[in-house]
């Protein structure tokens, strides 16, 4: 019960912190849109194109999203000296990662909650459907599992922001590939009902608990000393 | 020591011997492909290359788990060196592989799920080596590297089966479809598979030592200063 207790006050203090400067949330999105509006320019705009791209677009904007903000996680605790009160506080180093990722989800949710419909806007496709969320939701678990765990390690190094986007991406190519596949078939207006959406759904859940369980195990060995 | 370089000397004599009866049975005991011609001889170094870049991925995997869990850097430095060996090995398959390729499939690369997933493990090692070297001291880089070492193995098989289930008609290496390899063939193979296999474990061996030669160097460096 205790472990539960610190992760929701290490969440809660990321909120707050968020709440308060709206540094993360807000600059993500503008880049988010700017991802997107420079797609808009390098895939053109005919109705075949954005249905064959459009899938793609949306996850690499995420992914990029993903790594902004995911470096922001732990930076300012870097900065401010947080880490080190994180380390001497008397709570577990999972607790650590399980609190600084619940803070990262949310982060991140809320950047595609602003993101989703501004791309449903500009390239006229039915997003809001429930198979479409779900997958957003299952891939985005997918991704802050892994970022949390690169983003402490990076913070820790020499080259910080460079560190992050080269261990990030190469091992989220699976959750990519698969949110990609989910969400064309669901972004597909000829898909009826569930039907492949939801295999493809339950690799992505599969990887997320690979992801959670591995980086639950090893985040201890990344902020000692 | 004396007993570690009878090791090495036999181990060297092994490699030689086996690196020429290798170079003998594909380029003159082996008959040519017919439906590939000459160039499908390449597949007697790209297979074992591709054998022994997993295998020393398996080595540092294991040697990360390792030095995690005893904190002996003895194992730290074989999973670096390992780790070398494995980007070099893995480097020699994505330059035969084309090589390959290019005249039987038509194209240098397709995003079959093998090539697909060499590269991903290339990318992934190569940013393994750059976190130890962005890390701010040894025993750091050490740990992010081990930590990198084991998400990276446990990765691969991930990447693997997305990419397949991604591209359910993969091109397919025509070797593998018409039943087999024929006995002279696979005995070739075999060959060279033990010839890169004995390579490998010298040069790790090899690499190890200069590794401990450039740690005491060094060690007795700070001592002078």
């Amino acid at each position: 019960m205790t472990f539960w207790r610190n992760v929701m006050a290490i969440t809660w203090k990321d909120i707050l912190t968020e709440l308060r400067t709206r540094e993360i949330v807000f600059t993500v999105v503008v880049f988010a849109v700017l991802v997107i509006v420079i797609f808009n320019f390098a895939f053109g705009t005919t109705r075949e194109a954005v249905a064959l791209v459009g899938p793609g677009i949306l996850w690499v904007t995420f992914a990029f999203s993903g790594v902004l903000s995911l470096n922001r996680a732990f930076i300012p605790e870097k900065e401010g000296g947080c880490l080190e009160g994180l380390m001497a506080a008397p709570i577990s180093r999972e607790a650590i990662y399980v609190g600084k990722m619940l803070g990262s989800l949310l982060s991140m949710v809320a950047i595609e909650a602003i993101a989703l419909p501004v791309f449903a806007l500009l390239f006229d496709l039915r997003v809001f459907s429930v198979p479409l969320v779900l997958t957003t939701l299952l891939a985005t678990i997918g991704f802050v599992a892994v970022g949390t765990l690169f983003s402490a390690l990076a913070v820790n190094t020499r080259a910080r922001e460079m560190v992050l986007p080269i261990l990030f991406l190469p091992v989220v190519v699976p959750v990519i590939i698969s949110a990609v596949k989910a969400s064309a078939l669901a972004l597909d207006p000829s898909t009826e009902g569930w039907g492949e959406i939801l295999g493809w759904l339950q690799i992505v859940g599969a990887f997320d608990v690979i992801f959670l369980v591995v980086s639950y195990l090893v985040f201890g060995f990344l902020i000692e000393e | 020591m004396t007993g570690i370089n009878v090791g090495k000397g036999a181990l060297l004599g092994l490699s030689l011997a086996l690196m020429a009866v290798a170079v003998y049975m594909v380029s003159v005991y082996v008959p040519t492909e017919q439906m590939m011609g000459i160039v499908q001889r390449i597949f007697y170094f790209h297979v074992p290359s591709a054998w022994v870049g997993f295998l020393a991925f398996f080595v540092v995997f294991i040697c990360s788990i390792l030095y995690l869990v005893k904190r002996d850097s003895k194992w730290d430095v074989i999973a670096n060196c390992s780790a070398e060996l494995g980007v070099l090995f893995t480097t020699l398959v994505l330059i035969t592989g084309p090589i390959w390729a290019r005249p039987v499939w038509g194209v240098w690369w397709t995003w079959e799920p093998r090539l697909t997933t060499a590269l991903i493990l290339w990318l992934i090692y190569v940013a393994y080596m750059l976190v130890r070297s962005y890390a701010s001291d040894k025993q750091q880089g050490a740990r992010f590297a081990a930590v990198v070492g084991i998400i990276g193995f446990i990765d691969v098989p991930l990447v693997f089966l997305a990419t397949t289930w991604w591209r359910t008609q993969h091109p397919g290496a025509l070797v593998f479809q018409s039943g087999g390899l024929a006995p002279s063939m696979l005995a070739t193979l075999m060959v060279s598979l033990a010839a890169f296999t004995s390579l490998y474990w010298l040069l790790l061996i090899e690499r190890v030592g200069l590794k401990n030669s450039e740690n005491e160097v060094e060690i007795l460096k700070e001592s002078l200063e």
